[in-house]
């Protein structure tokens, strides 16, 4: 595990109890995915070491949460909500228009390994409906078809 | 349903308005920095609790006068929540912010946290003295991490500024306050799940009792309650449980805020005075959409049964208002949808959702909301017979009441008013294999 990773998961760690290093599996797996883009094994055994878990716990974590990817998921994952507040706002427009553009479906990586699309839930933000997050961070809201090119655009 | 759009209200008979509580500060520059808290007298509450040592039993006496219920969906009443956490427990008890919102249609925690975080600071802070914790978590729902970063942000001004930490306005008032960040899962709005997950488990319910309150996180005495809330708190202090309580109606004291979406003009946050007609507030979200007449509305929230446009055109927002149609407050999620609008397709999406968030502990739900999922789907493609909406019923309600969790009962729901209300939408739809609008 490198430095800077180490430093922001210790941040994490002292949020909690000094025998309850656990409560920081969320956060620490959620570092370790930002810097790679996805959870490998190796990250997983890294998690399970540093926070002092068998390494099946922290498995079943990554497992759960759905935010978290264990296989690659290309530069930029687009997570985009077709629940029922974007689906009235026809998200399955903005969808198609994606799968259309990127030439693939959900859960493929386009071939130059750039983007990768996949269906999320309510990501509790229906003001802004349709809409959708790049790697899990940034949110895009009320789309439409030409904010959707624009973003391809501006995703280098 | 435009001309009970453009129907002159009486306001001099109801006369409820929009009225910011927990929003208050959302009109003004720099909306969630700490200055401008400080500007409408933000954190003089818990100054004024903390110097003159307020006996937390009238702090409680006067939150249940105001009759602030849990806005996270289940109404329980605030002040008796609270009055169930142990006083002489000798050691750490913690109390928790839910803001993982998840139940589709709710964004009201993500705006509060946007625009008004100091105000669910200090409600936090005086539900810790109240309740005297000495550790508090606002756990943020998943998918808004710029909202979580802006929280630690907030945090960080108010342990800067003297306001959490040690020895709070030289009191010896101590209470830390941080931020977790979940990572995509509905079910850890619910409070054993959440507990669960700020362990750093799997999000999976508790059997209860024992509760929270006695064992929480850790096995520690624990409150939880929804930012909404927390972030109430301070205005009723500050104004009194009479002044909060009368902004309401009988039942459901005080504002609340309603997010709208789907199919209006101007979807967003309504934090609206409880007992204002339906009307009023669909009005005040721009109305339907596209000159469109009204077809159905979910009040809460897909866990709040749906109601055709004819029943609730009449109806009040509060608890008893709703409830008296059948429906409920919920988390004010309200979901409004066209007379475009094909039924077997919203529930279709629904159940999907239920499936995919059931966490897996209970048989029931586990594979009930997959049944469900995929007779919806099989009536969608065109394949199911009529009897297959008498099988929708029986295993929905199969699934209901007989879980760990409120999320089998929140799981039913939709299917059993769906069908209630719309029974004809899927027959034809059956018949035809097709839709019956476009």
């Amino acid at each position: 595990m490198i430095e800077k990773l180490r430093k922001l998961i210790d941040k994490e760690i002292a949020k909690y109890p000094a025998d309850k290093k656990q409560s920081a599996v969320i956060a620490a797996l959620a570092i370790m995915q930002h810097h790679r883009g996805w959870l490998s094994q190796e990250d997983i055994s890294d998690v399970a070491i540093y926070l002092d878990m068998p390494e099946i716990a922290v498995l079943e974590v990554a497992t759960f949460y759905n935010m978290f990817d264990l296989k690659p998921v290309g530069k930029y994952k687009l997570s985009i909500c077709t629940n029922i507040s974007c689906m009235l706002r026809d998200a399955d427009q903005i969808v198609d228009h994606l799968k259309k553009t990127l030439k693939i479906d959900f859960n493929e990586i386009t071939k130059d390994g750039k983007f990768c699309l996949k269906e999320s839930e309510c990501m509790g933000a229906c003001e802004g409906a349709p809409l959708l997050t790049v790697n899990n961070q940034k949110m895009y809201e009320h789309l439409d078809i030409k904010k959707i090119d624009q973003l391809l655009k501006d995703l280098k | 349903m435009n001309e009970i759009v453009d129907k002159n209200l009486d306001l001099e008979i109801t006369n409820k308005q929009l009225f910011n509580i927990c929003l208050r500060t959302k009109p003004l520059k720099n909306s969630n920095s700490l200055e401008t808290y400080k500007s409408i007298g933000g954190y003089e509450q818990i100054k004024k609790i903390l110097k003159n040592k307020l006996d937390p039993q009238q702090l409680i006496d006067e939150i249940k006068i105001s009759g602030l219920r849990g806005r996270g969906g289940a109404g329980f009443p605030t002040g008796i929540k609270w009055s169930f956490m142990p006083r002489d427990y000798d050691g750490i008890k913690y109390i928790v912010c839910n803001s993982d919102e998840g139940e589709p249609g709710t964004f009201k925690d993500r705006d509060i946290i946007r625009h008004n975080p100091h105000q669910l600071i200090e409600g936090m802070l005086i539900g810790a003295y109240i309740m005297n914790a000495q550790v508090g978590y606002n756990y943020i729902h998943g998918e808004i991490w710029e909202e979580y970063v802006s929280f630690e942000k907030a945090i960080d001004e108010a342990r800067k500024a003297g306001l959490l930490g040690k020895n709070i306005f030289g009191s010896g008032f101590n209470f830390e306050l941080h931020a977790f960040h979940g990572y995509g899962a509905y079910i850890c709005g619910e409070e054993t799940a959440l507990i669960e997950s700020i362990e750093g488990k799997k999000g999976q319910p508790r059997y209860k009792p024992p509760f929270p309150a006695t064992y929480g996180i850790y096995g520690k005495p624990t409150n939880v309650n929804n930012t909404e809330t927390y972030a109430s708190i301070p205005w009723i202090i500050e104004n009194g449980g009479q002044a909060f309580m009368a902004h309401g109606v009988k039942n459901s004291g005080g504002t609340k805020i309603f997010s709208v979406s789907g199919h209006v003009e101007k979807p967003g946050n309504y934090e609206i005075e409880l007992g204002m007609p339906f009307e009023q507030l669909l009005k005040e979200a721009g109305g339907v959409w596209k000159g469109r007449k009204l077809k159905a509305v979910i009040p809460g929230g897909p866990s709040t049964p749906v109601v055709p446009a004819d029943i609730i055109k009449n109806a009040t927002i509060d608890y008893d208002g709703l409830a008296k149609i059948g429906s409920s407050v919920g988390a004010g999620s309200m979901i409004v949808m066209d007379e475009t609008t094909c039924m077997v397709s919203a529930l279709k999406r629904l159940s999907y959702f239920f499936y995919e968030e059931s966490c897996g502990q209970c048989t029931p739900c586990r594979e009930g909301t997959g049944w469900v999922y995929r007779i919806i789907s099989r009536i969608y493609q065109g394949q199911a017979t009529l009897d297959d909406l008498d099988l929708l019923t029986d295993v929905s309600k199969k699934i209901s009441g007989r879980t760990i969790c409120a999320l089998g009962d929140a799981a039913a729901t939709p299917v059993l008013s769906f069908i209630k209300h719309f029974r004809d939408e899927f027959e034809v739809f059956i018949k035809n294999g097709k839709k019956l609008v476009n």
